[in-house]
Order: C-alpha cells, then sequence, then structure tokens
C-alpha cells in the first residue's frame, strides 16, 4: 500500500471521492461545499471533480437539508450531509433523532436511512459559544443512531468508508483543531471496522479512555508521566456507539485504574457511560481506585483564549487527574 | 387532463366509503377497549386523500401525517395490514411497533404517516431528489394539514424543492383547524395557497371535498413536477368531523359549524349524488359497494383479532440495518 501523510481534513475528503468514484449512489450536500469548499475546506476541488448534481450546495436551510439527506437515504441513495459547525445541528435535530433513528424500528424493518452527517465539532478555536460545542452524548443516547469520533488522519479516512458503506444513519463528529494535523494514510481505500478501540499506548499504572482530540493531549500527558515513573495506557474508542467495552475492560484488568478525558462537559458527557459501564463491569473486582473522569467545565464555551482553554481538559489538567487517582 | 371512466369514478366512490368504514371501525374499537394510545380520525377528509392519490401511479410517492390512515387506503396500503397494526399485531405493517402514526407501506409507494408536524416535507424532498439523480420519473406528493403551513420545515422544504425543481406536489388538507387552533388566528394570509408565490411555484386552492376537482388539479400539478418543472402547492379546504384526537372535546368550534359540515358538504354524498346524476351509479350498486367494504372490513378486523402478538424477543429488532 502506498502511503504517504496527509492530512485529516484530505483523508475525509479523499474518502468521500473515492466512494464516490466506486459508487454512483454515493453524493454529498451541505452549505458553501462547492467552490468554497465547506467552512474548513474538506470539500475543496470536489466539486470541480464530481459537479453540482453530486456535490449539492444547499440553501441556509438546515431542517430542510438534513430531512432531504434522509428521505434520498430511504430511496436507496447514500448521502453526505455537511452540517457547517456541528452547532448546527440542532436545527436538524428531529430529522436526525425522530426521522432518521427510528424509521427502520417504526416502519417494523421496512426502511433503512443509509446517510452519513459530518459535524465539525469541539473546542479551540476562538469560536465561541455557538460554535465550539461537543455534544456527541447526545446523539450516543439515541437508539438507531451510530455514533463516530476519529482522532487521527488514519482513522478519519478509514471510518469515513466504513461510515458511508453502513446502512444505518451515522453521525461523524470531526473537530476542527484536527484538520491539519498529518498523519500516515494509506493512497487506497480501507474500512476501520465499527466498535473497535485502538491502544494508542500501552502502560501498566492506569488506564485513560480519550475522545477525539484528548486522545493527542492525553498523548502529551503520557510523556510527561513516564518521566515521573508513572505508565498509563491511553485508549482510544474511536467509534462511541458502537462502544467496544471488551478492550476497555481488559486494559483496566491490567493496570487497575481508570480514567475518562473528554472535551464535552463532564456532567452526562459520553464519559460518564464508559466511567459508568467499567464500574458495571467485571473490571470492578481489579480496580484499586474509583472511576474518574475529567471533562469540561460546566459553562457555555467562552470567547477569551485564556478562558477558552480553562474550559476544557489541557494537558496540564490531565496530568493532575492522572496523579489525583494515583494518589501521587 | 383525464377524463375518468365510470370504473375509475366508481372505485374513487369506493375508497372513500373505505376510508370512512375503516375510521368508523376503528372508533369502535378503541371505544371496545381494542386499541390503545390515541388516534387522529380523518372522516369527513376522504376526498383530498382520493382525489389526490387518484393522479398517482403506484410508483410515485406519498408521505403523510398524523391523520394518516386514508392517505395510506388512498395510495393501496391494505386494511388488513393497517388494522393488524392498530391492535399492535405481528402482522400489522410496521410488526405492531409502528401503530396508527407510523403506518408505512414502501411496496406502494407509501412512505410513511409521521408523529412530527411538518416533517414530511423535507423527508420529501429527499425522495424526490433521489427520483432525479436516478432517473426514475417518479414524484413525491407530501400531505399535510393547515397547521404545519407555520412549522420552519414548511418553508424550508418548499423553497429547496423550488430551487432544485424537485418533481413534488405539497397537498396541504385545510382543515380549519391545527388541534384547537383555528387557522384564522395562526396565519395572516387569506389562503394558505398564498404562500407559495413566496417561493416562485404555483399555489392554487380548491375545495377538497370534489374529489373530482381534487383529482384534476392534482395532476395537473403531477404533470408539471414528471416534466421537470417542480413542485406545486395545493390547499384543498376540508373539514375533519371528529376531534383533533381521542381527548378532543372540541370546545372551540360550534356545532352548528360541524353541522354544517356534515349535512351540505358531505364528501361522500355529494360524490354519489354525481355520479346517479350522471347514471354512473344506481342505488342498488351503491348499496352493493356497502356491502362490500363491509365485508373487507369485517375480515380485515377478524384478520387483525386471530394475529399473535409481537413476541417480547422482538423489542430490541430492527432497531440497526
Amino acid at each position: 500500500m502506498m502511503v504517504r501523510e496527509i492530512t485529516y481534513a484530505d483523508a475525509i475528503r479523499e474518502a468521500m471521492s473515492q466512494r464516490m468514484r466506486a459508487d454512483d449512489d454515493v453524493f454529498i450536500l451541505g452549505e458553501d461545499i462547492g467552490i468554497y469548499g465547506g467552512a474548513f475546506g474538506v470539500t475543496n476541488g470536489m466539486i470541480e471533480e464530481f459537479g453540482p448534481e453530486r456535490v449539492r450546495i444547499t440553501p441556509i436551510s438546515e431542517a430542510a437539508i438534513s430531512g432531504c439527506a434522509v428521505g434520498a437515504a430511504m430511496m436507496g441513495m447514500r448521502p453526505i450531509l455537511e452540517i457547517q459547525f456541528s452547532d448546527f445541528v440542532m436545527i436538524a435535530m428531529d430529522n436526525i433523532v425522530n426521522q432518521a433513528a427510528k424509521m427502520r424500528y417504526m416502519f417494523g424493518g421496512k426502511a433503512q436511512v443509509p446517510t452519513v452527517i459530518r459535524l465539525p465539532g469541539g473546542s479551540g478555536a476562538g469560536f465561541a459559544a455557538q460554535h465550539s460545542q461537543s455534544l456527541e452524548a447526545w446523539m450516543a443516547h439515541v437508539p438507531g443512531l451510530i455514533v463516530v469520533q476519529p482522532s487521527n488522519a488514519y482513522d478519519a479516512k478509514g471510518l469515513m468508508k466504513t461510515a458511508i458503506n453502513n446502512n444505518n444513519p451515522v453521525l461523524f463528529y470531526e473537530h476542527k483543531l484536527l484538520y491539519n494535523s498529518k498523519g500516515d494514510v494509506p493512497e487506497e481505500e480501507y474500512e476501520i471496522p465499527l466498535g473497535v478501540a485502538e491502544v494508542k499506548r500501552e502502560g501498566t499504572d492506569l488506564t485513560v479512555v480519550a475522545t477525539g482530540v484528548m486522545v493527542h493531549r492525553t498523548l502529551e500527558a503520557a510523556k510527561e508521566l513516564e518521566k515521573e515513573g508513572i505508565s498509563i495506557e491511553v485508549i482510544d474508542p474511536r467509534t462511541l456507539v458502537p462502544l467496544d467495552t471488551e478492550t476497555i475492560i481488559e486494559s483496566i484488568k491490567k493496570t487497575n485504574r481508570a480514567l475518562v478525558v473528554y472535551e464535552a462537559v463532564e456532567r452526562g458527557g459520553y464519559g460518564a457511560e464508559i466511567a459508568s459501564m467499567i464500574g458495571e463491569s467485571d473490571a470492578f473486582d481489579f480496580l484499586d481506585a474509583p472511576v474518574s473522569r475529567l471533562g469540561g467545565v460546566a459553562t457555555p464555551i467562552p470567547y477569551n483564549p485564556k478562558l477558552e482553554k480553562a474550559a476544557v481538559p489541557q494537558v496540564e489538567n490531565i496530568i493532575a487527574k492522572v496523579k489525583s487517582v494515583m494518589n501521587k | 387532463m383525464a377524463n375518468y371512466t365510470s370504473e375509475q369514478k366508481i372505485n374513487m366512490l369506493y375508497d372513500m366509503m373505505l376510508i370512512r368504514g375503516f375510521e368508523e371501525t376503528v372508533e369502535k374499537l378503541f371505544q371496545d377497549g381494542k386499541i390503545h394510545g390515541t388516534m387522529h380520525l380523518c372522516i369527513g377528509q376522504e376526498a383530498t386523500a382520493v382525489g389526490a392519490c387518484a393522479a398517482l401511479t403506484r410508483e410515485d410517492k406519498i408521505t403523510s401525517n398524523h391523520r394518516g390512515h386514508g392517505h395510506s387506503i388512498a395510495k393501496g396500503t391494505e386494511v388488513k395490514g393497517m388494522m393488524a397494526e392498530l391492535l399492535g399485531k405481528e402482522t400489522g405493517y410496521c410488526k405492531g411497533k409502528g401503530g396508527s402514526m407510523h403506518i408505512a407501506d414502501l411496496n406502494v409507494g407509501n412512505l410513511g404517516a409521521n408523529g412530527i408536524v411538518a416533517a414530511g416535507l423535507p423527508l420529501g424532498t429527499g425522495a424526490a431528489l433521489a427520483s432525479k439523480m436516478k432517473n426514475e420519473g417518479y414524484v413525491v406528493l407530501c400531505f399535510f394539514g393547515d397547521g404545519s403551513t407555520n412549522e420552519g420545515a414548511f418553508h424550508e422544504a418548499l423553497n429547496l424543492a423550488s430551487v432544485w425543481d424537485l418533481p413534488m406536489v405539497f397537498f396541504c388538507e385545510n382543515n380549519l383547524y391545527g388541534m384547537s387552533g383555528s387557522i384564522k388566528e395562526m396565519v395572516n394570509v387569506e389562503h394558505i395557497s398564498e404562500r407559495a408565490k413566496a417561493y416562485g411555484i404555483p399555489g392554487v386552492t380548491i375545495n377538497g371535498n370534489d374529489v373530482l376537482e381534487v383529482a384534476k388539479t392534482t395532476e395537473e400539478a403531477v404533470a408539471r413536477a414528471r416534466k421537470g418543472e417542480g413542485p406545486t402547492l395545493i390547499e384543498a379546504e376540508t373539514y375533519r368531523w371528529r376531534g383533533h384526537s381521542r381527548s378532543d372535546a372540541r370546545k372551540y368550534r360550534s356545532r352548528d359549524e360541524e353541522k354544517d359540515w356534515r349535512k351540505n358538504r358531505d364528501p361522500i354524498a355529494r360524490f354519489k349524488l354525481q355520479l346517479i346524476e350522471e347514471n354512473v351509479l344506481t342505488e342498488e350498486k351503491f348499496a352493493e359497494l356497502e356491502e362490500r367494504m363491509e365485508k373487507d372490513l369485517a375480515e380485515a378486523v377478524q384478520f387483525a383479532e386471530e394475529s399473535p402478538e409481537p413476541s417480547l424477543d422482538t423489542l430490541t429488532a430492527d432497531i440497526y440495518a
């Protein structure tokens, strides 16, 4: 396989383009995704290759275009909808939660909704309270939806192909801060299965389950902690629904301690679900310390850069939390 | 524009009778405690469902709303499976898991009733886009009530369908009330069809209790849509004889008003009289149709009652494909 270093944004674009070349039913729709390339440049150049029929620039109408994606998926297409900022999905929630998620069940298994909804989320770019949220837990709560959250270019490409080929509505959480991050990505298409976590770093003292951009911050924290003789294992679940519980549980049986790190507001975030899953699992008997969480402060994301950083876990917060769980 | 044959007219009359008979039957079953939950009956609105669907082929699609039994029957969904669904049985269209507000039958282009007001319109744009992109030629007709036209989804969907010239018909059944809200107090335009102008598409208001007028108007709109000329908004004025749902004491409207619509503007009585005057129908033939309807419905009820309930292990089946 030919492997080169490309960005997270390039990886998503490449996965979509390769699927569109292979499958006429795949198309993309969204606001400003044509010549503009989307707010984050993810669809740059796609309209030139695929034309305006398959790269459909929409009115600013999240309620209509989300329903349009669901309706087209019901009728055999495989639409990929770009919601410009994940925060704007509020206006599309009916179509995702009341329609897409339930249609198959409500209709007695007679329909399927193969659509991917791309959601650029997260803070750290100075966009303030209505453009910086991490609300993936809301989606993960709803039966019928699949929720993925790739943390790097390789996973983004593989999970995008998996998402497009999946016959369910998939909420694809991208992180704004990761779009320009580079990684080794094969040129060819490949899939990463849903519900398979990746152990990003092996360790012996404590398992950290981290999602999205927190995977990177935790890996940085791990290097610092290593210097102080604390060895942490870092797991990236990659997909929240379905969740690879086994990899997490097996790791904790080895390390005997667990911390979940996530950017979303700590209260009610998906990390809370992971933490309670651990508490109820047979890893419980192996625990030497209570399962802990480190999430965002319960505040709207502020604009001021210092405040913005203080609202979500940073490397130093992760280090401090690990030490506290270790009683050090 | 098609001139309907005698047979087609009799079929339309029969479908209207079947819809009313179905609704009266399920109302009785509800009163007898055999159906639980709630239901939204379309008695009095039979001509909109039947007239609109008469203009569609089997391949064309509809989206419907909470008051959807009539739309389903008119589109060709069978009363047996519908009745079984209302009784929560495994043989129902949704295996007993959808109920009244979620009956769908994709085989005849019935993309489903819907419990969320105006939700069928954005979904319809997607089905119409699929028709266009796959070059399948079918048209999508969305049924919705007057109340829906104050939802953002209505406005967004009409605009999207217009700018993309989607093969669609937006069919508003204006029955004067959104639950208890009189449409006159909820919009400041005389006719809902005027709203079409804002989206650059034709809008027309018609008598929704005249099945042939409904059929002919819808046919023109379908022809436009099929030619790639884009969507049309049809506002069909009608009246629901019953309350919004089972809990409605109808305090917001007068008994005189109800009586006027029942006595003077009954879509079935009107069409029956018209067909007798045209020598298409006789009282004897009408009695035969009634007998056939009663038999069809009795069979549906029997089928539903004798069908098994879904087993508990289906609780979590069909959540994911």
